[in-house]
């Protein structure tokens, strides 16, 4: 330690740039580490000692207790620049941590009150009869509801989503492709509460009662500038000497489109499509406002009310009882595993079926 | 050999004005399709204008108060009086929460990822982020419901001690932290990906050659970031915000769980109450007759607006900052 206070004076001088860095003192590369030790042993000492119940509270004080020890010590060891160099880290450190805490905390939180009720029963039996308050019921009117309003939704959106990405990429020149372009950006960000008032007026005007179809085409405006903005990535990442070749020979560009181009790129446009699912498949607002819900099994998305397992989640939610916030909380495990399996899978096509670019 | 007899008389099929036009036809219909399916989208845009408008005139021609500056919602009533005052403030308010602790912890996110992580870990870590945007807005809503709101009331008891003299951190009403503040704090961690995300983008794309430079005049990696890093990026974390924020507006689902909703306006953001667009469509929705449809109709088409003009704005920002990146490189 006494070498460190021997040093304090010069290091004060050495924020000049004159100085030849070479000849300054490092702290060792264990420093960081050093620092979080201490730290941490006090952030327990003083936590233990002052009778502060909350974990969490000692944590805070270890963090804050690190940052100042490590730039104390490093400006008086090194020199201010390399403290403030060492404060940005440890910032930096702690926000990627922040963001970690709510991921982490959620999905536990979910899957450890999910696995409650979750069990075959609750997979596979309505909530016909069942009085919200009590335990009993399950999801499976839910999960079909859910099954069929997305697969109608990706019935719809991927052809158009597909297409209007070929035009973009293929023949988009001049001002219409611009506008495009520019509201499929604008479209990514309407609210799906907006795209379920926008299909709610049609009814409203036409007379429509609430089915899944309504539901699935809220759905699908919400997905298509997804897909749109995927599809065209991967499209533009086909080399152009493929398309050459392929015109070269005589191909008309249809079919060069048809046979080269979409297959060339046919895992990157499945990742995007099961991400656009897996975005919408989330989505409780539009069925809030089109599909009505129901306690019932309903296979007919055409015709009368459905429900969705988001939509679920949120009924559930508002009865506010115990035994129907473990139901929610169940469908939310049924909900999350179904989004990150699909999020999952499609990352996983993505790398294996990647377009090859070079050799 | 069939193949070859296949092709020897292909050239001169290309030639007949038969074979010609199927080749031509098939690629008038393509792109007849591709096309049309295009100024579909522009057709979706514009017609969701159109009739939110004009269910919206239906209702605004009943409302006996001010549209604007009404604090009330009861479209039910006699005379029907609604207005948007609280939900505007409501849904700015608890935006500007969000946007002010989202966006700094992004952009030390996206630093982290782009500068600080391990290069093996970074690809990884970046998922991780992006895997909360992944999550159902309905599940923030019920783990901020049942599980945050809880655990806020120790920072929010901690807040109104030691920061009531600020006004908007003082907490005059008892009850549990369903505010504008939960809701802030819970729309900050909805938008952090896309923040993040698109910032991420925007550092990754600084050249090279201006960290190199910085490093070779001795600067540390905070000076790299500093000198070098952040101006460079600073337009892409501008419209990156603006982006998170349009998400941060229209949030529905989230907002309708965890708020409990009343018609006042406070700037008390630790009290509860107040109320957003899409919160207020999401609540009012299943007890409202036909002219309360048209009235939260109205009150979407001023959200939609709203999220029009911001996304728009920060795309804007995004395609002017490509083209003089591209004149560049």
């Amino acid at each position: 330690m006494s070498n460190v206070i021997q040093d304090a004076t010069p290091a004060q001088a050495v924020t000049g740039p004159g100085k030849d860095t070479l000849s300054q003192r490092h702290l060792p590369r264990w420093a960081p580490a050093g620092f979080a030790a201490v730290s941490v042993a006090l952030g327990i000492g003083i936590g233990a000692g002052a009778g502060l119940q909350s974990r969490i509270q000692w944590g805070l004080i270890s963090a804050a207790l690190f940052v100042v020890i490590s730039y104390v010590v490093t400006s008086t060891v090194e020199n201010r620049r390399q403290a403030k160099d060492r404060l940005a880290t440890s910032v930096v450190w702690v926000c990627f941590l922040l963001a970690v805490i709510p991921l982490l905390s959620l999905i536990w939180t979910t899957v450890s009150r999910g696995m409650k009720v979750l069990d075959a029963y609750f997979l596979t039996h309505s909530m016909a009869g069942v009085p919200g308050f009590e335990a009993g019921g399950g999801v499976y009117h839910a999960l079909i509801g859910t099954l069929e309003q997305v697969g109608l939704a990706t019935l719809v959106s991927a052809p158009i989503g597909l297409l209007t990405a070929v035009y973009l990429v293929e023949y988009g020149k001049g001002a219409l492709a611009k506008a495009v372009t520019f509201f499929v950006d604008v479209m990514t960000g309407i609210p799906s509460i907006v795209a379920g008032l926008f299909i709610l007026s049609i009814m409203l005007i036409a007379g429509l009662a609430p089915s899944g179809l309504m539901g699935a085409l809220a759905l699908a405006i919400l997905m298509i500038p997804v897909v749109v903005r995927s599809t065209e990535e991967m499209l533009k990442l086909v080399p152009n000497e493929l398309r050459e070749a392929a015109l070269a020979l005589g191909v008309p560009k249809w079919r060069v489109i048809l046979k080269v181009v979409i297959p060339t790129a046919i895992g990157g446009i499945t990742t995007g499509v099961m991400l656009a699912i897996a975005r919408i498949a989330g989505e409780t607002a539009p069925i809030m406002l089109l599909v009505f819900g129901s306690q019932l099994i309903n296979t007919n998305p055409f015709e009368g009310a459905q429900s969705s397992l988001p939509f679920y989640i949120w009924e559930q939610y508002k009865v506010g009882s115990e035994a129907s916030y473990d139901r929610a909380w169940a469908a939310a495990l049924v909900l999350i595993a179904f989004v990150m399996i699909l999020n999952l899978v499609a990352r996983g096509i993505a790398r294996w079926k990647a377009p090859k670019t070079g050799r | 050999m069939a193949i070859t007899t296949d092709n020897a008389p292909a050239p001169p099929v290309a030639g007949k004005p038969g074979a010609t036009s199927t080749g031509r036809a098939g690629d008038k219909i393509f792109l007849g399709l591709s096309q049309g399916s295009g100024i579909l989208l522009l057709v979706i845009m514009a017609s969701i204008a159109v009739f939110l408008t004009y269910r919206a005139s239906l209702a605004l021609a009943e409302n006996e108060g001010n549209f604007l500056t009404t604090f009330d919602w009861n479209p039910a009533g006699d005379p029907p009086v609604f207005g948007i005052a609280v939900l505007l403030f409501g849904t700015i308010v608890s935006s500007i929460i969000a946007m002010v602790i989202a966006v700094p912890i992004a952009v030390g996110i996206a630093l982290f990822i782009s500068h600080y992580a391990p290069r093996r870990l970074a690809a990884p870590l970046a998922y991780v982020v992006d895997l909360l945007a992944a999550v159902p807005s309905i599940i923030y809503g019920i783990w901020g419901a049942l599980f945050l709101v809880p655990y806020l009331e120790g920072l929010n008891s901690w807040l109104d001690e030691f920061l009531g003299w600020t006004y908007i951190f003082e907490k005059t009403e008892v009850g549990v932290a369903r505010s504008l503040f939960t809701v802030g704090i819970l729309l900050a961690i909805m938008i952090l990906p896309i923040v993040t995300s698109v910032s991420r983008e925007v550092f990754l794309q600084v050249p090279r050659m201006n960290e190199e430079a910085a490093l070779a005049l001795g600067a540390t990696r905070w000076e790299v970031i500093r000198l070098s890093v952040l101006p460079f990026g600073r337009s892409g974390v501008i419209s990156a915000s603006m982006l998170g924020l349009g998400r941060a507006l229209g949030e529905t689902m989230a907002v309708a769980t965890v708020l409990s909703p009343s018609f006042v306006i406070s700037l008390h953001l630790l009290n509860p109450g107040g109320g957003t667009f899409a919160q207020n469509i999401a609540a009012k929705f299943d007890e409202a007759n036909e002219l309360g449809r048209d009235a939260l109709i109205a009150s979407g088409l001023v959200l939609f607006v709203l999220t029009l003009l911001v996304n728009g704005a920060a795309r804007l920002i995004i395609a002017r900052r490509k083209e003089y990146s591209g004149a560049n490189a």
